[in-house]
């Protein structure tokens, strides 16, 4: 059994598939506005200086997420990326 | 004739819905490669071939589920008003997306032009675009456009044309229109509590797959490695290692660039300025102008304005170009996605760092820009600590300064190499000021945790150079200058009248800078600097010319051959290099302009926030420069 992982465990060059949010209120609207929505497909690619917040490949787009806000987000399938995405 | 039919533009965020504005209206809205610059709805006017349109550029958002306020004026403007068309932009290199908010937009109103923009970035990246496979899953119709080129204009006229005699025969369509209205609204609000109302949810979730199944169908990708450049160019400005040196470097290399080259057209005018005063003052002469007329016009106003000229013009027509570029090719974005961490310590923001980077340009313009912040504590907290920030008003009296008293003796490259790390070190100074402040405020007035923070990186893009020169010139540069050259004015006359109107054997002048003295020395500044910083709480760009105006007044009056003579002209009344710092330290860290402050009042609406603002800076300021100036006595005894 492994245990769940979310998107923060994501390092840059991997991709993944959205399982759940685990989060509510406007937080929630805003991911869904960005269309994170369940089975999309992300991809980490990259992350600030600090290591926090990362950057992910969503529907076209790059976004950044702080570590509070990616935590919540499970994921499944993860897997390396081939190349540079 | 018939009414202005209203055309709205929206779309989502970045896409260039202010560019293509401009190229519509042949207006001047700022324009720059992030997200958030539009916070504030603008109108302009254009034609179609049969029909007046009033344009309506409504800020960027990711839905009509709207958050933040820039978003809710969107909404409002979409939902509630009588819109009789919309052009929804979309980026062609993120069609997906960009088509949820278009079906949104279709469910309020039916009269819709997609307009696919930045087709020029799609074809690099070996994207392309079914026009015909978008506009039949959408039934409505679909234009691709290029806005920087100004490509695809005018077939984006013809279809507004087309759509809006459509829109005016179908007339009865206003009714069923509003119902859908009405329903979206409700959909909307049912959206809103998504654990209660599943309903909601799963009509926005179908838009999602509907715009996802829209797009694999219109959209392919000729090259799956398209994103390869962004990612070497995000993997250097942004690493570990690379990213906050490259930061500091660039900051560093803009200012070293700005003074090394600034000197020499700066004693090229002053050469002129000088030459001009001779064949000036024969001619005052010549008429048989009285003497202290010559002496007030010349030695008064001509001399101060043409000093204004010759050390702010250059400086500001390389700097501001030079940030522009760094605005148009998608850095700001990545300065937050940098500075996120920090922000997050002070419990604030990290689009903070996007208002800071606007307050660069204007404090006003932050204030503003801070709209797009989404939690109310944190967007206080980014408009209280905005004027830490110096902005296009201070920095010629922070280059001039800096390069006047700390280059030394040692010209060209090492002597601006010198200044450009001082006035860096002065940014440094602002920034850390400004995290302080959020952490002070936070910790205090402020209480609270930092929410949640979803930052859009976009694609770098190639800046267009004659752009870039031409609108910073005209927007910025000589915007900055104009308000120096006018506020001076009336500032010269108080001047010349406080130096001239006596009182008890002294003039005003003296009474207030006596007045104000015992402070101000102590703050390592003298009186007629405090007295200048607060003549120019109209603008800040006038406050090294007031210096000027009020010691040329007292009597010392020096020629102007060059540069040097100011620097002599500020020896004369006592500047050491250290009255130099605290200038520029004060000038840094004071009370924000008028226009700032009007802008918090507004923004805030609260007196106590806008005294807050007014008093934080100036009490950082206040004791720094006693800071200094203490620690000066004790190294130089003076």
């Amino acid at each position: 059994m492994n245990p769940p992982l979310s998107l923060y465990h994501l390092a840059p060059g991997e991709s993944a598939v959205i399982k759940k949010l685990y989060c509510s209120g406007s937080i929630r609207r805003r991911l869904l506005d960005i269309g994170m929505t369940e089975f999309t497909k992300v991809v980490c690619v990259g992350a600030a200086p600090t290591g926090d917040p990362k950057a992910f490949l969503i529907r076209g787009a790059v976004i950044a997420l702080r570590r509070e806000d990616s935590i919540n987000i499970l994921i499944e399938k993860k897997e390396k990326v081939n190349g540079s995405c | 004739m018939e009414a202005a039919k209203t055309v709205a533009i929206a779309g989502n965020p970045n896409v260039g819905k202010s560019t293509l504005f401009n190229s519509l209206t042949g207006m001047h809205q700022h324009t720059g490669n992030w997200a958030g610059k539009t916070v504030a709805n603008a109108h302009g006017c254009c034609r179609t071939p049969n029909y007046t349109c009033t344009l309506v550029d409504i800020p960027g958002t990711y839905s009509l589920l709207a958050h933040s306020p820039e978003e809710e004026i969107a909404r409002d403007f979409l939902c509630a008003e009588k819109t009789d068309a919309v052009i929804v932009v979309c980026d062609a290199t993120c069609l997906e997306r960009n088509l949820n908010l278009t079906l949104q937009i279709l469910k309020i109103n039916p009269h819709v032009i997609l307009c696919v923009n930045l087709m020029d970035e799609a074809e690099k990246k070996g994207i392309s675009v079914d026009f015909s496979v978008l506009s039949e899953s959408l039934g409505i119709p679909a234009v691709g456009i290029c806005a920087r080129k100004k490509k695809g204009i005018q077939n984006l006229l013809h279809t507004l044309d087309k759509v809006l005699a459509a829109a005016s025969e179908n007339k009865s369509d206003f009714h069923t229109t509003s119902l859908t209205k009405c329903r979206c609204e409700a959909d909307i609000t049912a959206a809103d509590d998504v654990n209660t109302a599943k309903a909601g949810h799963t009509d926005a979730d179908t838009l999602i797959k509907a715009a996802e199944s829209i797009a694999a169908k219109a959209v392919t990708f000729h090259n799956p490695h398209y994103r390869a450049k962004d990612i070497r160019l995000d993997k250097f400005l942004t690493s570990r290692l690379t990213g906050y040196p490259v930061m500091i470097l660039l900051l560093a290399v803009t200012f070293w660039l700005t003074i090394s080259f600034s000197n020499y057209p700066s004693a090229l005018l002053s050469h002129l300025f000088t030459k001009l005063e001779g064949v000036l003052s024969a001619l005052l002469f010549s008429i048989r102008t009285p003497l202290w007329l010559h002496d007030l016009l010349i030695l008064g106003a001509y001399r101060v304005l043409t000093w204004v000229i010759a050390v702010m013009l250059p400086p500001m027509a390389i700097f501001f170009p030079l940030f522009t570029l760094l605005e148009d090719m998608g850095y700001l974005p990545r300065i937050a996605y940098n500075l996120d961490h920090c922000f997050k310590k002070c419990r604030a923001c990290g689009k903070q760092a996007l208002t800071m980077c606007m307050g660069f340009g204007c404090n006003a313009a932050g204030v503003v820009g801070c709209r797009i912040v989404d939690s109310p504590r944190e967007r206080l907290i980014a408009i209280l600590t905005n004027s830490l920030v110096p902005c296009n008003g201070r920095f010629p009296l922070l280059i001039t300064l800096s390069a006047m008293f700390f280059t030394g003796t040692a010209s060209g490259i090492t002597g601006s190499a010198a200044s450009a790390l001082l006035l860096t070190g002065f940014i440094l100074l602002g920034v850390s000021m400004t995290f302080l402040a959020s952490r002070l405020l936070s910790a205090t007035v402020l209480k609270g945790l930092p929410s949640s923070f979803i930052l859009e990186l976009p694609p770098y893009r190639c800046p267009q150079p004659c752009r870039i020169l031409l609108r910073s010139l005209l927007d910025r540069t000589l915007f900055v200058l104009g308000r120096a050259v006018l506020a001076a004015a009336p500032a010269g006359v108080i001047i010349w009248l406080a130096a001239n109107i006596t009182v008890a054997d002294a003039s005003l002048l003296t009474h207030c800078a006596g007045f104000l003295e015992p402070f101000a020395r102590l703050i390592g500044l003298d009186g007629v600097i405090l007295i200048a910083f607060i003549l120019g709480i109209p603008a800040n760009e006038i406050v090294l010319p007031i210096i000027l105006m009020a010691y040329l007044s007292t009597g010392s009056l020096v020629q102007t051959e060059s540069l040097t003579s100011l620097h002599t002209l500020l020896a004369v009344n006592g500047w050491t290099p250290v009255t130099a710092l605290c200038t520029m330290l004060f000038s840094l860290l004071h009370w924000p302009c008028a226009t700032t402050l009007l802008t918090i009042k507004k923004e805030t609406g609260s007196l106590k926030w806008t005294l807050i603002a007014f008093l934080l800076p100036t009490v950082f300021g206040c004791s720094a420069c006693f800071l200094v100036n203490s620690i000066g006595k004790l190294l130089f005894h003076v």
